[in-house]
């Protein structure tokens, strides 16, 4: 799970990382409130949306009269900001961050992550911040310096230090840099981090460290021992759809093609997924049901598929294991109780109580197209998909 | 023959008593499992599905001589769980819980690391040699005493795989569930060199997904450690870059980690390669007709 800039500099300033005295800001007069609450001559007025490229795209500006402020907060609230994360349709500012603006001479990347392949959190460091990092760990991997913490004994002093004089930094530089990134580790761990980015860490005019941005993203899995996290969760950041499916603990992902999928499992999810694809179609959505799910949960997965405007054909393809098929069934039937099936529903059923399943579905009376493969289903889904007005 | 698991294993399950726990043990001694006890701290002492409860899984080891531990317990308290059973002297831990937070599956791997326990997981479908014994959640009835390894990270796509394998007439040796989860207790390369060695494998079939490099390293291996024939299958193709794709594991970061890269990778290295999730059990008899 994301969170937005200004609660990532929060709990990091709580852990001990300097951050620049900023105050979130819903509407044009907050930001100019915070900015004198804040003091100072100039300010930077920060679109807070969960997607990067924010600073290429003018969604952060600076600001050196508090009528510049209230221009800037006006401009940009409320409407759409497009960035190269964001897709063409941009995503609607809500949220600002008025911070005071800092000169500084010197931007570092600094990032801590899980290594997949070393199974420890592993921290990056580069002299070259404030830039797309991707880029630069495609053309010049070698600018970027690795440090694996030993999930033992944590990160050691030494190995800030190393990060520290390895970019070049002086004595007087590198005792705050090691400060921040161990405070930056003591975050990552007290909070379920999977990722925490400072770009740019700066050094200002006056010599000192400031994260002058921050990106933190929270292990999902992690969530559970962190209530207070899951508050942090802003539904405007999620696809509408997807904010519902999460509130009924389905796994779902909007796509942009025309065969609503409904599948157990995330593997079989993305194989169905796939399959449409080589059989001439395209999927609208990855919906994962998830292992001990119940009637109900299918009900408003089902309900979810239907209301999806773009769905020309519904495909079910569920691979009982956890899940019984004649409970995926009574689901299905629960939905159509309340909701008319405008679409084609191709269904395949397979794996426990597939003949119960089955049975309750015949009895049912409903048109539906069955289908005894995964290839069966696939084809006969896009066929549907392709006769739909 | 087979891998990890045979009719001698000795099963225990921890968190034994719980509504998961009791459904898929009860299906496992109805495989023929040899289940012979369970572990859910404070209920030491009670008898379930007809078999003794303990406390803690020490005592448990001395009662029965268990050597596997199947594991259905809450995500948050899964990592203490795997430790508990490998300072118990567990020789094969499977946890079958998913949402572990990630954090907690670093100190797991960092415990085992000095330990010889094998942990199996977590969120994955556990393993089953067919005919001899079932730890874990898959579905018995699809599967077939014979001579393909399996080996996923994925479940119900496996159980779909394996059912076109038997529906060929043919059978598995092992199936294995690695598990979708960043952090595993087993990879891929660790699976293929214990089906390598296995006198009665003859093939081995691999389905992967998007996310992290497990099949790249996967496909070094075969190309310069397998003598049997490896038929590859990657989900996600469709996926979108960025999204977690139900496993925690599946995402394509930074333009890495996408199926296109890993089919790449796996036919380089000569894998018999299924494009469609249709055609796994296909690609399966051909290599073995290939064989003779």
């Amino acid at each position: 799970m994301l969170i937005h800039e200004y609660q990532a500099k929060t709990l990091l300033a709580e852990h001990g990382v300097p951050v620049p005295d900023g105050r979130a800001a819903f509407t044009v007069a907050e930001a100019v409130a915070a900015a004198e609450d804040l003091g100072g001559q100039q300010w930077a007025v920060k679109a807070q949306i969960h997607a990067g490229g924010r600073g290429k795209a003018g969604g952060v500006r600076l600001a050196s009269s508090l009528e510049e402020v209230w221009t800037q907060a006006e401009e940009l609230l409320e409407r759409p900001l497009v960035t190269e994360q964001t897709g063409p349709e941009g995503r609607v500012v809500r949220r600002l961050l008025v911070e005071r603006a800092y000169a500084f001479t010197q931007e570092l990347y600094v990032a801590a992550t899980v290594d997949r392949h070393r199974d420890t959190v592993v921290f990056m460091a580069s002299g070259e911040g404030g830039v797309d990092i991707e880029e630069v760990a495609r053309s010049r991997p070698e600018r970027i310096l690795q440090e694996p913490v030993d999930p033992g004994v944590g990160l050691q002093p030494f190995q800030a230090r190393k990060l520290g004089f390895g970019l070049g930094l002086d004595w007087a530089q590198v005792r705050p840099f090691a400060r921040i990134l161990l405070a930056l580790y003591d975050a990552f761990l007290a909070r379920d981090a999977s990722l925490v980015e400072l770009n740019p860490l700066v050094i200002t005019a006056e010599g000192e460290l400031l994260a002058l941005d921050a990106k933190f993203k929270l292990d999902d899995n992690g969530l559970i021992r962190h209530p207070e996290l899951r508050e942090l969760r802003d539904p405007n950041e999620e696809e509408p759809k997807e904010h519902e499916a999460h509130a009924h603990g389905l796994n779902y992902i909007a796509l942009d093609g025309t065969i609503g999928c409904m599948v157990n499992g995330a593997g079989l999810a993305m194989a169905t997924m796939d399959i449409i694809k080589l059989y001439g179609g395209a999927p609208a959505n990855f919906l994962d049901v998830g292992g001990g799910t119940s009637a109900e949960r299918v009900t408003a997965a089902f309900k979810i598929l239907l209301s999806d405007a773009s769905v020309e054909a519904i495909l079910i393809n569920i691979f009982g294991g956890i899940v019984r098929c004649d409970v995926i069934a009574e689901g299905l039937l629960g939905a159509l109780r309340e909701m008319e099936l405008g679409v084609p529903l191709v269904i395949r059923l397979e794996g426990t109580n597939v003949e119960q399943g089955r049975t309750l579905l015949q009895e049912s009376g409903l048109d539906l197209i069955t289908a005894a493969t995964l290839a069966e289903a696939a084809e006969k889904a896009v066929a549907a998909a392709g006769r739909q007005p | 023959m087979s891998i990890l698991v045979d009719q001698s294993s000795k099963v225990l399950c921890q968190g034994f008593t719980g509504e998961q726990a009791t459904f898929h043990c009860q299906q496992a001694i109805e495989y023929g499992t040899r289940l012979v006890g369970g572990v859910t701290p404070g209920k030491g002492g009670q008898t379930h599905l007809d078999r003794p409860v303990f406390d803690t899984v020490a005592e448990a080891v001395a009662a029965t001589g268990a050597d596997v531990s199947v594991q259905y317990v809450p995500a948050a308290l899964a990592a203490d769980a795997v430790m508990e059973a490998a300072d118990a002297g567990m020789a094969l831990v499977v946890t079958i819980t998913e949402g572990i937070p990630v954090l907690d599956m670093m100190r797991v791997k960092d415990y085992l690391r000095h330990r010889p326990t094998r942990l199996i997981g977590p969120n994955c479908p556990g393993v089953i040699t067919p005919g001899q014994s079932k730890v874990g959640i898959m579905p018995g009835a699809i599967h077939a005493p014979g001579t393909v390894g399996v080996v996923s990270r994925s479940g119900t796509l496996t159980y779909e795989a394996v059912h076109q394998i038997t529906q060929l007439g043919l059978g598995q040796s092992t199936c294995v569930g690695i598990g979708g989860d960043p952090i595993s207790g087993t990879d891929f390369v660790e699976v293929l060199e214990l089906f390598e060695a296995d006198p009665g494998t003859e093939a081995v079939v691999m389905v992967g997904e998007i996310g992290g490099t497990a099949e790249e390293e996967a496909a070094d291996f075969v190309r310069e450690r397998m003598s049997k024939p490896v038929v590859g299958y990657i989900a996600g193709v469709t996926a979108p870059p960025g999204r977690r794709m139900g496993h925690a594991g599946a995402v394509i970061s930074g333009g890495r980690g996408t199926a296109e890269e890993k089919f790449a990778a796996l036919e380089d290295a000569g894998f018999a390669i299924a494009r469609s999730p249709a055609e796994i059990g296909e690609r399966v008899a051909e290599v073995l007709d290939h064989r003779g």
